[in-house]
């Protein structure tokens, strides 16, 4: 249908241009309007459907498959964890000038902060994620996860005893929250028990709490603090603030808004609770204080480390390079970027590595590759389809078939060895070790690519003509001569085209080398691998990929340009 | 060289001339004998992976059946293969579907980006699996789909569809336009034109490119291992599994019986090429 | 009261007196654990029995274990979690709680008590390494060699040291692709003593020295990563003396009947157990409670050391423990825990290894890898 309309509005457009410039008038079609309005719409309509033809397919490819890749070039530049998980932290130390250790403040905001984070259990996230750039803070975070609940225990002690009703969850809701939300959380809680009293399933959520409005400007840090607490046992445990005692980092809080804030402020304060704060107030100077610096080396001495301090510092921006460093075995220090050292660098190595190993193979493909396309090409019809089989069965087969079976073969105990053994080339204990190194990844790739090379090779050369050769031939050149400036030149974008093929194929394998590859066949896929599903740093395996990406598109850019992707055929 | 020698040859020319077809018979041999090693070894009588004495001296009760027996009774084989059967399938007919209608529209002449269109198609075929596997791993476990039947048949279906395009594309070039337009001349409406005229000339496109959208599904490894769980743990899956756990010669004979399912494919694919040069040799001009 | 904990005690009341009330229970459950023998034991021990008892219950497997921290962190991102019990050695379990995505329990709560009244928490003791861990087995990495190697010319390894002797028992080694035992081997025949291995190998030059040590074989080792490729490596012949799971060797050497003998000298005790994901929700929650109840109690965890060579993790369990269930031989002295076989065992270290993994890991794949 398309194609038919497709003929008679090309061919009517040539007629058309052709009357156009023979009349002056404009030419009018069958229905009376302009030809050339008549025929852009046309157009238009053309380009319409052939786009609703490819639409679904593209959508479906944006969807399943483009959409996954931007989302792993995304990861390995993400780095939000470490302003979420240390909010206040980070903010602290924006104007910290790594010369001491942070100040009293500082380390409050990593109080409250890592209170909240090590009840959501996020911390330990946080500290793998930093310890990808300086080791030892992982179990810093660790440690101090399990004593950070200790931290204002003794001023929480101090302020219950001057007035057990701190201990009161009630006297801090009456405190801290919105009188709105107070009868919201009232009106809520009746028809929870009223459910409970008909046994009637509830299962409506508490309220979120709200903070009251002015206590924010009294006690900033208290109100902060209790905000925290609030929001994070309604969220991860399920639990009310009516119902539990703060955090003792609450009381740390509430004890240093009391010394800080001018006390002119506080007597100001008439809110709920004013005489308990007031009261509160007048003797907190007396209270016994903690050195938070002194608590947190306590709990464990990364804190007392510059280092530990500096990377929070230099990784508090919610995207990063770090894992593009990491990636090419750089660092990102305080003072700039580094070479990481010797002893760990590895993936500049494994990239050059793939690369080598690519184009050996490469290599390989096109010495075994040009005798057979030479020989297919130059056979009959009738006996190059029947040798054509023998390239393609390799091809149709399984790739881990052919991957198991150079295992078999390429064994210390396998078929080659003992075959050699018998033949009496290789002594029984000197077999060759042609599996699990680079000669087994080299061999057992060479094998599955061949075919990407003999096929484009194969087509190239079926469109040389014989009399080329012949003609040169006649003409005074020897075979040899012939061969080498009259045929070969014509074969080369063959060679190309299927010299790209296997090195883009080449560079991104993952099973062979995993399989037969042993410690020095591996390439940089099995490192991108490991990263996701062993060791878990999946920025950096999305950076490794990210970069083995871009090698790729680039090689297939130039295909394009040398070969055309319409020209790829198979089989 | 031409493939017969000529009788006036020199001593020179006749070495090269069966120097070059020895050379020649080993590289076919590289290429084959992986295959032909493996054939044997699944019929051995023994749980090992290397040829003993008695299969080398062809002792009837060195061979056996038991590894196919066994592929045939053991349960975590007959599921993966279950779901290698209900994932390739489905995979194929999504990739084929969407894979002519947009290998139609490309064919059209006047398609805006028709370049970015066609490199995007092709991309799945080009991207290392091991990102195309990390990225879909990262992004459907976003969206719920990692883990399920669908997240793999989508996957599948997205690796596909190059196939399906350039196999479609490619019999779409060689298309005679004039045949739609006789059609059409002729009174017949472009639904009749197309079902009736263009659809059997593509037809052999269509299925080849199928059978590779199949053959990929069916013998992918390092997506499903990503983006599936134990649920669609397919024949492949359960292979790489086996040459990394239990070395079974199970292996070696489910490899044969794919290598028989690779030998009919292939067999289709070529009765199917003879027969579109033989319908396109038909049609006039 | 936690909502949690409550929905705990609940479940915990209705295990205590199942006929006292019926629970909504899902009627299937995945369960992942590694595949293999070690899974086939936990099939025969725990499920078909389970399944007989509830013949409505689908039980489906998953070999997923060796990726679960990975896939759980997956789950936990897309908010789907399709797990409902997973089997993790105990330094997995630790970081899949300190990140939150395993479930904190009370042991005395939800698992049976011992016959003779101990509380689950007593019975398991010191195994029970994290909140979140329900201990099952006991297990050690240890090595073990091809008898009859004709280049020792009679010789048999004594110690594992062995490893690092090429002199004397030449051949391919093969040993795991990762720091972990590897360098506490490696300081041990440099001469380093039992108790002050993670001192040295806290130092730059205790590290060093690991290495220098490994360097000495690197060439000659071919380094797995999956525990059954060196009982297939012995057997074949590729290797001649490795280190794997001790369940691994005894499924090579007694059921397999392969020319290997074990090398019981400074292996590595670990532990292995469930965990069970944070976030199910109730049914599914309740239904692996009532499993895992069942699955850890004395006899049953006693039953699957008739199909593997793995202790117990059970004190009581420990006099349960009988004969092999197909071949019928006592598998008391085929436990890593057997007197005869600990006479010197390596502590694994979960908090140093937490501690350093990841960067000795970097460093030993650099090592590795040129």
């Amino acid at each position: 249908m398309t194609d038919a309309a497709t003929g008679n509005i090309g061919r009517a457009a040539a007629d058309a241009r052709r009357a156009e410039a023979e009349q002056t008038g404009p030419v009018m079609a069958a229905d009376g309007r302009p030809l050339k309005q008549s025929l852009n719409r046309a157009l238009r309509a053309q380009k319409l459907r052939a786009l609703a033809l490819i639409a679904p397919l593209l959508l479906f490819l944006l969807v399943t498959f483009v959409a996954p890749i931007f989302d792993m070039l995304f990861r390995s530049v993400e780095n939000q964890i470490t302003s979420e998980t240390l909010p206040r932290t980070v903010v602290a130390l924006e104007d910290w000038d790594a010369q001491d250790l942070p100040s009293q403040d500082t380390f409050a905001a990593l109080a409250y902060d890592f209170m909240e984070a090590a009840e959501r259990r996020i911390h330990t996230r946080l500290g793998s994620r930093l310890n990808y750039e300086t080791t030892g803070i992982s179990s810093t975070f660790r440690r101090s996860g399990r004593g950070i609940d200790d931290l204002g225990e003794t001023q929480a002690e101090q302020f219950i005893d001057l007035n057990p009703q701190w201990e009161d969850p009630a006297a801090w809701v009456a405190l801290m929250a919105a009188p709105d939300w107070i009868a919201a959380q009232a009106d809520w809680a009746a028809r929870a028990d009223a459910a409970d009293a008909a046994d009637r399933p509830f299962d409506e959520a508490e309220p979120a709490f709200r903070l009251a409005g002015g206590i924010a400007a009294t006690l900033p840090e208290t109100a902060d603090a209790y905000r925290s607490f609030a929001t994070t046992i309604q969220q991860e445990d399920e639990d009310s603030p009516t119902a539990e005692e703060p955090w003792n980092t609450v009381y740390l809080a509430l004890y240093r808004d009391l010394l800080r804030q001018p006390a002119a402020t506080i007597a100001a304060y008439d809110g709920p609770q004013a005489a308990l704060v007031q009261e509160a107030a007048g003797v907190a100077a007396g209270f016994e204080a903690t050195d938070l610096p002194a608590f947190f080396i306590d709990m464990d001495d990364g804190w007392g480390d510059l280092k530990t301090w500096e990377t929070i510092q230099t990784f508090s921006d919610p995207y990063t390079a770090g894992y593009f460093l990491a990636a090419l075995d750089l660092q990102l220090t305080p003072q700039g970027i580094e070479m990481q050292p010797e002893e760990q660098q590895i993936y500049l190595m494994l990239f050059w590595r793939t690369i080598v190993l690519s184009l050996t193979i490469m290599g390989l493909c096109v010495l075994l590759g040009y005798p057979i396309a030479y020989l297919l090409s130059n056979l009959p019809m009738r006996t190059s389809n029947l040798l054509l089989i023998l390239v393609l069965l390799p091809f149709w087969t399984s790739l881990l078939v052919r991957t198991s079976a150079w295992k078999v073969l390429l064994q210390q105990q396998g078929v080659i060895n003992d075959t050699l053994v018998w033949l009496g080339l290789v002594a029984d204990d000197a077999r060759l070790a042609l599996i699990n190194n680079q000669v087994g990844t080299v061999i057992a790739m060479t094998h599955i690519l061949l075919p990407f090379m003999i096929l484009p090779l194969y087509s190239v050369m079926k469109t040389i003509p014989p009399s080329y050769v012949r003609a040169a031939k006649s003409l005074g050149a020897t075979n040899s001569t012939a061969f080498w400036r009259v045929y070969f030149p014509q074969s080369v974008p063959g060679i190309g085209a299927g010299c790209i093929l296997v090195f883009i194929l080449s560079i991104g394998y993952y099973i062979t080398p995993e399989l037969v590859g042993g410690r020095t066949g591996i390439f940089i896929s099995n490192r991108i691998a490991f990263h996701i599903s062993d060791s878990l740093n999946w920025g950096l395996a999305a950076a490794l990929g990210s970069i083995l990406l871009i090698l790729v598109l680039a090689l297939y850019w130039l295909y394009d340009r040398l070969v055309g992707i319409d020209n790829v055929k198979l089989g | 060289m031409d493939h017969k020698l000529p009788p006036y040859a020199t001593t020179g020319q006749r070495i090269w001339f069966y120097g070059f077809r020895v050379l020649c018979g080993l590289i076919f041999f590289f290429l084959m004998a992986p295959i032909l090693t493996i054939i044997p070894l699944s019929f051995n009588a023994e749980d090992f992976f290397t040829f003993t004495p008695g299969m080398l001296a062809f002792e009837p009760e060195a061979y056996s059946l038991k590894h196919y027996v066994d592929f045939f009774t053991n349960p975590d084989w007959q599921q993966a293969l279950r779901n290698s059967v209900l994932i390739a399938p489905m995979a194929t007919l999504l990739a084929v579907s969407l894979g002519t209608l947009a290998a139609i529209g490309l064919s059209q002449s006047h398609v805006p980006f028709k370049g970015t269109i066609m490199a995007i198609m092709i991309s799945p075929m080009i991207v290392p699996l091991i990102i195309s596997a990390a990225g879909m791993y990262f992004f459907y476990s976003r969206v719920g789909l990692q883990g399920t039947y669908w997240g793999v048949v989508l996957a599948h279906a997205a690796l596909g569809i190059p196939f399906v395009i350039i196999t479609v594309t490619a019999t779409l070039v060689g298309f005679d336009r004039s045949l739609t337009r006789a059609a059409a001349s002729l009174g017949a409406n472009p639904v009749t034109t197309f079902f009736r005229i263009q659809m059997p000339l593509i037809l052999p496109g269509v299925i080849s490119g199928g059978l590779f959208a199949f053959i990929t599904s069916f013998d992918e490894v390092v997506v499903v291992i990503f983006v599936g769980s134990a649920g669609q743990q397919t024949l492949p899956w359960q292979m790489f599994t086996g040459l990394r756990e239990q070395i079974s010669p199970t292996i070696l004979a489910v490899a044969t019986i794919l290598v028989v399912i690779s030998i009919l494919l292939l067999s289709v694919v070529e009765i199917l090429r003879r027969r579109s040069e033989r319908l396109r040799g038909m049609s006039p001009g | 009261m936690k909502l949690k904990n409550l929905m705990l005690m609940t479940t915990a009341t209705a295990l205590a007196a199942p006929a006292a009330m019926a629970q909504d229970m899902a009627d299937s459950m995945t369960l992942v654990s590694w595949g293999g023998a070690y899974q086939t034991s936990q099939v025969r021990a725990y499920s078909d029995p389970y399944t007989a008892m509830n013949p409505d219950v689908e039980i489906v497997w998953d070999e997923s274990s060796p990726e679960a921290v990975a896939r759980l962190r997956a789950m936990e991102e897309a908010g789907n979690i399709t797990w409902d019990l997973v089997d993790v050695v105990g330094a997995d379990a630790i970081r899949l709680c300190d990140e939150g995505l395993a479930m904190e329990v009370d042991h005395d709560e939800i698992l049976a008590p011992a016959p003779d009244g101990t509380s689950a928490s007593d019975d398991f003791g010191d195994l029970i390494v994290s909140d979140c861990f329900i201990p099952q087995i006991v297990y050690s990495t240890t090595a073990a060699y091809r008898t009859g190697v004709e280049a020792w010319e009679g010789r048999t390894p004594e110690s594992i040291c062995a490893i690092f002797d090429t002199e004397n028992f030449p051949g391919t080694r093969t040993l795991e692709r990762r720091p972990i035992n590897n360098m506490e081997w490696a300081l041990l025949c440099d001469g380093v003593a039992m108790e002050d291995l993670y001192d040295v190998l806290e130092t730059e030059e205790g590290i060093d020295r690991a290495f220098a040590m490994l360097d000495t074989i690197k060439e000659d080792t071919i380094w797995w990563s999956a525990a059954a490729e060196p009982p297939q490596l012995l057997a074949d012949g590729e290797a001649v003396i490795g280190t794997s799971y001790n369940g691994r060797w005894f499924s090579a050497i007694e059921e397999q009947d392969q020319p290997i003998a074990m090398l019981w000298d400074a292996q590595v005790f670990d532990l292995d157990g469930w965990i069970i994901p944070e976030g199910l929700p109730e049914e599914r929650l309740n239904r692996v409670l009532d499993f895992v109840s069942f699955a850890t109690d004395t006899q049953r965890l006693a039953d699957q050391a008739a199909y593997i060579s793995y202790g117990p993790a059970r004190a009581s369990s420990a006099p349960l423990v009988g004969n092999h269930a197909d071949l019928g031989i006592p598998m008391g002295p085929h436990m890593p825990t057997d007197p005869a076989n600990s006479e010197r065992t390596i502590l694994f270290n979960y908090e140093w290894w937490a501690d350093y993994r990841d960067d000795l890991d970097a460093r030993f794949q650099a090592w590795l890898a040129r």
